[in-house]
């Protein structure tokens, strides 16, 4: 294999290259160190909104001409806000790649945020959100992650509360895309059918004229209060099925119990991966794990999962049931517990660990199957932590001994530390129906197609 | 232009199919088993039998127990995807090249003798009565299912829940899922395909060893009709009050695959409802109006006549607006027409996205397997520009023509919103 190029530029865009010669495509990912962190009281949304008006046409791409400007490559383009980030991509043919490294560079300094497109987008994002609500299985997730967070922004939602979608203006919008769309807060990154040392020239010179600024503030949050007891959330709303979620504070990627997390999680449900761009979209292989094993092979629960999400600050980890049709959210919970805590006394098998490390090496094979997928590893990684994490992930996971999962598990699964959420369906038109309020949508990665 | 595909086609005596294509950008390899045995097979009063046999056919074999195959495939990272479409029954999935053999015996092992145990039966039962359960309190799924249900009148098998009711489900025996596997799970009803990291010659042995000695008679012939002709327009109304959106459902019968008219057709329908954000009815709902954070147009033409369906997520104060701005559209599509550059921009992103469609193992295997349902050939990738460059600005509009009329549209309209 190549190795990757990396360089920063002089007004601070980092910039990585990696050759991959296996189709005739490249794909160029534009990252940004703004997300739903970053924002504040008033303009919940704000990140996520700015991702939607940055495909709205710049100085230099007519509104008119955004449509058909990658297509006619036979490319696709697209874009996500997260927490901690804000990430935008195009993959097509190699003969595309300057006309994509135009866009994100007009997309960095050019963005034109007209007020009819801000106006229009309003509703578009307030649909999206209500698109969100009409899944209980999302509600529950915001409802739990707001109530596990009381101080850290990690509590608000990626698409926003719905009074800060109604109020926000366009000078919000633009003076946020301002302060942070801009060359020393961003990580460019190009892997594909392409030379490295071609593909530098050309970022240079699209690149290299777009000035350095320090007009934002410094990346500053609230940390998270140690929590000192159980919190539990219950939604009684209209529904047909039950959904059960436990929510416990864990580690950023950058802690050295991340990786023994990320087993005893691969023990306990499946293991994901690390790409959050493609490994979620494949169901784990989780027929063995613990709580596929004490909740679905039991007829408690007609699916279960788990989410240990590699962040810039601690997020959660967060185990899912759906409750199968008659069974009592308690029984469930109750199982889900059982198995939380005889996995926390550390009743770890040799034979699970080496599975789950198993598991865990072949998803980091399936996960770079594609110039998108391994160009989103290097530019996710930069943005939360350094882009190094993902080629250290298979020697880091090699090491993680029982001991480890032990001391992590010790440590994360208690019952201080931990949010039960339900969600408990009320049959639809009965007599304590309850309507939906404005819940906006969870703390999940908010796709724009 | 990527390099042909040209994958390596071999029938074996018992009638199983494999095609087999070596990539080595991953060491890795994506196996997608399919047989014809998909929804459309369901039996009459058996609706959401073929769904339940893909929940439980990988749960024990006369061989291995279901917790053996748990931990056959998680001890190797492999994720067994068993999917069910109108026509086809697959079992999907991508290993480590090293693992291939192994992996390929337990899922031919799988597909040849599954023991359906009972126990298992009845677990597998309450995760479907759930899942058909979600669906039921899912505004997007009810407006789907009822637009098919208005297409597709019975005795036709699209107009069907490929799950089920709860009612049915719950009365299916291990008996009657036993017959239908009999009748349908056939060697000539199952096409294999290995796209990656492992040579045509190993991937054929390999085959040739899981496969080759499984001997069943051809299962009889599906005859699927063509749907009623719809004379005139048509609307319903699934009031779900507990929801914040509405799902707009609205279609029409369209064509089969096998159509003359296919390329014409699937390039007007690009134009009309996929291309960038959903071609000109993204342009007009979502761009300029703002109203949807959704919209677009699908044309599912398959072994009979699919549907070709607009669907789009909106708030309930603009359901009037967005079925009349769906109703404007199509009316200026029948009219005035695509233009040629409309036209010439869709091909173009078909044609140039070739390559991209065709990066991954696993979609490479899915692009062979259906490539095999329609008998488009080997060369199919090949030959696919060119099928698609001698589609005309007039075909394009008679398709659109053709297929799309407010006049004669059926349209459903699920959540929080009771009518007009």
């Amino acid at each position: 294999m190549i190795p990757m190029r990396a360089t920063t530029l002089d007004n601070g865009l980092k910039v990585l290259v990696q050759e991959e010669h296996t189709a005739p495509l490249v794909s160029v990912w534009c990252w940004y160190k703004v997300g739903s962190k970053d924002e504040g009281p008033g303009l919940t949304g704000i990140s996520h909104w700015c991702e939607h008006m940055n495909f709205k046409g710049t100085r230099n791409i007519p509104r008119d001409e955004v449509k058909g400007i990658i297509e006619q490559f036979g490319g696709t383009w697209n874009g996500y806000t997260w927490i901690d980030q804000t990430a935008y991509l195009e993959t097509a043919s190699r003969d595309a790649l300057d006309r994509m490294l135009f866009i994100e560079a007009e997309r960095m300094a050019n963005g034109l945020y007209h007020p009819d497109d801000c106006e229009s987008e309003r509703t578009v994002i307030i649909s999206e959100l209500q698109g969100g609500e009409n899944d209980p299985d999302q509600l529950l997730d915001q409802e739990l992650t707001a109530t596990a967070f009381k101080a850290h922004p990690y509590r608000n939602p990626t698409i926003g509360w719905l009074s800060d979608l109604q109020t926000m203006t366009r000078d919000d919008l633009y003076g946020y895309y301002r302060a942070h769309y801009v060359p020393n807060r961003a990580t460019l990154v190009v892997v594909g059918d392409v030379e490295a040392d071609e593909a530098l020239r050309l970022v240079d010179r699209r690149f290299r004229p777009i000035p350095a600024s320090t007009a934002a503030a410094p990346r500053r949050a609230t940390i998270e209060p140690e929590q000192t007891g159980e919190r539990r959330v219950t939604l009684r709303r209209d529904g047909t099925t039950g959904y059960l979620k436990i929510g416990y504070h864990a580690p950023a990627v950058t802690d050295p119990q991340f990786y023994p997390l990320l087993l005893l999680d691969a023990v306990l449900t499946g293991a994901k991966g690390l790409n959050l761009w493609s490994s979620f979209r494949v169901p784990p292989p989780q027929r063995s794990a613990r709580l596929y094993r004490a909740l679905v092979e039991r007829g408690l629960a007609s699916s279960i999962s788990g989410a240990l999400l590699p962040t810039a600050e601690p997020f959660l980890y967060v185990v899912s049931a759906t409750a199968t049709a008659g069974v009592p959210l308690a029984d469930v919970e109750a199982a889900a517990l059982d198995e939380l805590e005889r996995v926390r006394r550390g009743l770890i098998t040799d034979a699970e660990l080496a599975k789950a490390k198993t598991q865990l090496r072949a998803r980091l094979v399936f996960e770079s199957d594609s110039v998108t997928n391994i160009a989103h590893q290097l530019g996710y990684f930069e943005t939360i932590a350094e882009a190094r994490v993902i080629a250290d992930a298979p020697a880091r996971i090699g090491t993680v001994t029982l001991h480890d999962i032990g001391a992590a598990a010790q440590a994360m699964l208690t019952a201080a530390n931990r949010t039960i959420g339900w969600f408990d369906p009320l049959a639809p038109g009965g007599p304590d129906a309850a309507r939906p309020g404005p819940i906006a949508r969870p703390a999940a990665a908010a796709f724009r197609a | 232009m990527a390099t042909a595909l040209a994958p390596a086609r071999t029938r074996l005596d018992n009638g199983v199919v494999l095609l087999a294509k070596q990539t080595t950008a991953t060491p890795a390899v994506a196996i997608n088993l399919a047989i014809r045995a998909g929804s459309a097979a369901d039996p009459a009063g058996g609706e959401g039998m073929t769904w339940l046999l893909s929940r439980v056919i990988d749960r024990g074999t006369a061989a291995r127990s279901a917790g053996a195959i748990a931990e056959a495939l998680d001890g190797r990272g492999v994720t067994l995807a068993i999917g069910v479409t109108r026509h086809l029954f697959s079992l999907v999935c991508t290993c480590l090249a090293d693992d291939f053999d192994p992996v390929l015996d337990l899922l031919a092992d799988v597909v040849t003798s599954p023991s359906l145990p009972d126990a298992e039966m009845a677990t597998r039962k309450g995760e479907v009565v759930t899942a058909i359960r979600q669906d039921e309190d899912n505004p997007a799924v009810r407006a789907t299912e009822a637009l098919m249900a208005l297409l597709y009148p019975p005795p036709h098998p699209y107009g069907r829940r490929t799950k089920g009711s709860v009612a049915l489900v719950e009365g299916f025996t291990r008996d009657r899922l036993a017959r239908l596997y009999a009748e349908r799970f056939t060697p000539s009803a199952l096409t294999a395909v290995v796209v990656g990291d492992i040579e045509t010659g190993r991937a054929r042995e390999a085959a040739a060893r899981a496969f080759g000695g499984w001997r069943r008679p051809a299962a009889p012939p599906l005859a699927v009709p063509s749907p009623p002709p719809v004379s005139g327009r048509r609307r319903i109304v699934v009031p779900m009050m507990n929801k914040a959106q509405a799902d707009i459902a609205y279609g029409f019968t369209a064509i089969r695959r096998s159509d003359p008219d296919y390329y014409a057709c699937w390039l007007m329908n690009h134009a009309l409802g996929q291309y960038a954000l959903g071609g000109r009815l993204g342009d007009s709902i979502r761009e300029r109006q703002g109203m949807a954070y959704y919209v677009s147009s699908a044309l599912d033409a398959n072994v009979a006549e699919g549907p070709l369906t607009i669907r789009a997520g909106v708030s309930p104060a603009n359901v009037e607006r967005a079925v009349a701005s769906i109703d404007e559209e199509l009316s200026h599509v029948r009219g005035e027409g695509l233009t040629p550059r409309e036209v010439e921009a869709s091909r173009t992103y078909l044609i140039g996205s070739i390559p991209r469609a065709l990066e991954t193992n696993a979609a490479i295997a899915g692009f062979l397997q259906t490539s095999e349902l329609f008998g488009l050939g080997e060369d199919y990738d090949v030959r696919l520009p060119g099928l698609l460059r001698a589609v005309t600005v007039d075909a394009a509009n008679a398709a659109a023509r053709r297929l799309v009329d407010p006049d004669r549209a059926t349209i459903v309209v699920a959540g929080p919103y009771e009518g007009a």
